[in-house]
């Protein structure tokens, strides 16, 4: 497996996360191996590939959830983690809002919440019962609840699964921001194979193992992308980096616009 | 006009609700019902074991059922069965050991049916002394980890993720609704116990709007339950259980109707 050298742009990388190795058994079938990533403070890294590729396993080894079967993961001392999971059903039994919510593991002042729900646009969401919300509605809480302690280091397992496309668009514009804003470094998991978003430094293709990883732009036009995901696949991912404004078609289709590509916050 | 019985069997139910309206309220937030049925069934095989040990009651159920929830636990994480299959598996067959082990000790007399159902004449001074040191407790600790077990409750990843200890919250948990069947089960009764942590709490999610609320409630309505349902029993000679689940119910069907009445709350 070839992987390029990764996050060229970052000056001087403060580690957050450091995986060498890895790798996770379960019921003696191996559902990945030989793993190898980095994230450093500032760094957006998008792991992608395809169902049952091993992301959220990988992912939710970094965070202690299963045990790596070989290999390490080591975390810088202190950082404080915030966590985005794929699905968080809350029990309708339970009487819940989103105030209560967010403060689930630390306790947090109301100008926190309301700053934190500021920036993912979820403000008036504060009273509202959390099993009354929409799915996007959910997802903007759930990234503000990880927002509000101030993580060093934001994992996000498919953040944009279940909303539509508009939302999807705003919510990666937030994780940049949020990476500026915050100084964090974000690992982030894509569900789709052919939208990177834009902001992201590293792209890793992981399929039981890293398969390739790079810029997006280089891991798109790297012959193991092409071979696994075919050329369309490629294709897409290297057109999202370059032009944010385009839209899908009914079928699946990216159509163009005339793009104003980079950073409009 | 009140018996001495009668007053401490009063006074232990009271003690019993207390305890088990809050934790009632985790039973049905974790979706545990079936999980406490299982527990509370083992609960005779407990029975069994303290007679042949001559043992104090309370002590050889609370051992029996605590190491019954934690085999559980263990066969959940690692059986291939599905996790109903084994609760269903298992919540009978300790029922039916329970019953079988105490027929063969065919040399000591055992009334079945009060430890089936609940027998007030049953309560001494010191089970009402029994009943509140361990209502005092469980309060306490359940107090303690209130925070971490609520979030271990509404996703255990995301605790374990942000550096909280969800399994040892859990392990606590089990050993409080283990401690409780073992004070209840002269009150209500190995086979009605379930229904003591269950309809009170779902009595009160209908009134509540934050969890802590929900616990708080569920204790007075488990607290006016067993009052209700000792009384009863009291005045037309029947099993205390059964009264008391009776009285439970209705009172969650008169909650049903004062709620589509008003939509405060």
């Amino acid at each position: 497996m070839t992987a390029t050298t990764a996050n060229p742009t970052t000056p001087s990388p403060e580690i957050l996360v450091n995986v060498c190795d890895l790798a996770v058994t379960r019921q003696g079938r191996t559902l990945v191996h030989d793993v190898n990533l980095s994230v450093a403070r500032g760094e957006i890294v998008t792991l992608i590939g395809p169902n049952g590729s091993g992301k959220s396993t990988t992912i939710k080894a970094i965070l202690g959830i299963v045990k790596p079967s070989a290999g390490s993961v080591e975390l810088a001392a202190g950082i404080r983690i915030g966590y985005v999971p794929q699905k968080l059903e809350i029990n309708q039994t339970m009487p819940l809002t989103v105030r209560r919510f967010m403060q689930l593991i630390r306790r947090h002042s109301s100008p926190t919440l309301q700053q934190a729900l500021d920036t993912t646009r979820a403000t008036h969401l504060l009273d509202r019962e959390v099993t009354h919300l929409s799915g996007g509605e959910f997802q903007r809480v759930l990234i503000a609840r990880a927002l509000a302690s101030e993580p060093d280091i934001l994992v996000l397992d498919e953040p944009v699964q279940g909303v539509d496309f508009n939302a999807e668009l705003e919510i990666y514009q937030l994780i940049g921001d949020i990476r500026s804003s915050l100084n964090c470094g974000i690992l982030l998991v894509s569900h789709d194979l052919h939208i990177v978003m834009a902001a992201t430094d590293t792209v890793i293709c992981l399929n039981g193992h890293v398969c390739c990883s790079g810029t997006p732009a280089a891991v798109s036009s790297s012959k193991e992308f092409r071979d696994i995901f075919g050329a369309r696949g490629a294709e897409a991912l290297a057109i999202y980096h370059h032009h944010h404004d385009h839209h899908h078609a009914p079928d699946g289709a990216v159509i163009h616009h005339t793009a104003d590509p980079h950073h409009r916050a | 006009m009140l018996d001495d019985f009668f007053v401490r069997a009063l006074l232990a139910g009271i003690g019993v609700a207390l305890v088990s309206g809050p934790l009632g309220c985790f039973v049905i937030w974790r979706r545990m019902a079936y999980f406490g049925d299982t527990m509370a069934h083992s609960a005779l095989l407990g029975v069994t074991f303290s007679l042949i040990g001559d043992i104090n009651t309370q002590l050889g159920v609370f051992t029996v059922v605590a190491l019954v929830a934690i085999a559980l636990l263990i066969l959940q994480d690692r059986a291939a069965l599905p996790s109903d299959t084994i609760l269903g598996i298992l919540s009978h067959s300790t029922l039916a050991l329970g019953l079988v082990a105490i027929a063969l000790m065919g040399n000591i007399r055992v009334d079945l049916m009060s430890y089936l159902f609940g027998d007030i004449l049953a309560v001494s001074q010191t089970d009402v002394m029994i009943v509140y040191a361990c209502t005092a407790a469980g309060l306490g600790i359940l107090m303690l980890i209130w925070r971490p077990l609520l979030a271990a409750t509404v996703n255990e990843e995301l605790a374990r993720a942000e550096g909280q200890r969800p399994q040892l919250v859990r392990l606590i948990f089990l050993l409080l609704l283990a401690s409780i069947i073992a004070i209840a089960i002269k009150i209500v009764g190995i086979l009605l116990i379930t229904a003591l942590l269950v309809i009170p709490a779902a009595t009160a999610r209908r009134f509540a709007s934050s969890p802590e609320q929900m616990a708080v409630v569920a204790a007075i309505a488990g607290v006016l339950s067993t009052v209700a349902g000792l009384f009863a029993s009291l005045t037309w000679d029947t099993p205390s259980g059964p009264g008391i689940v009776v009285a439970a119910l209705m009172l969650f069907l008169l909650s049903l109707l004062l709620r589509s009445h008003s939509n405060s709350g």
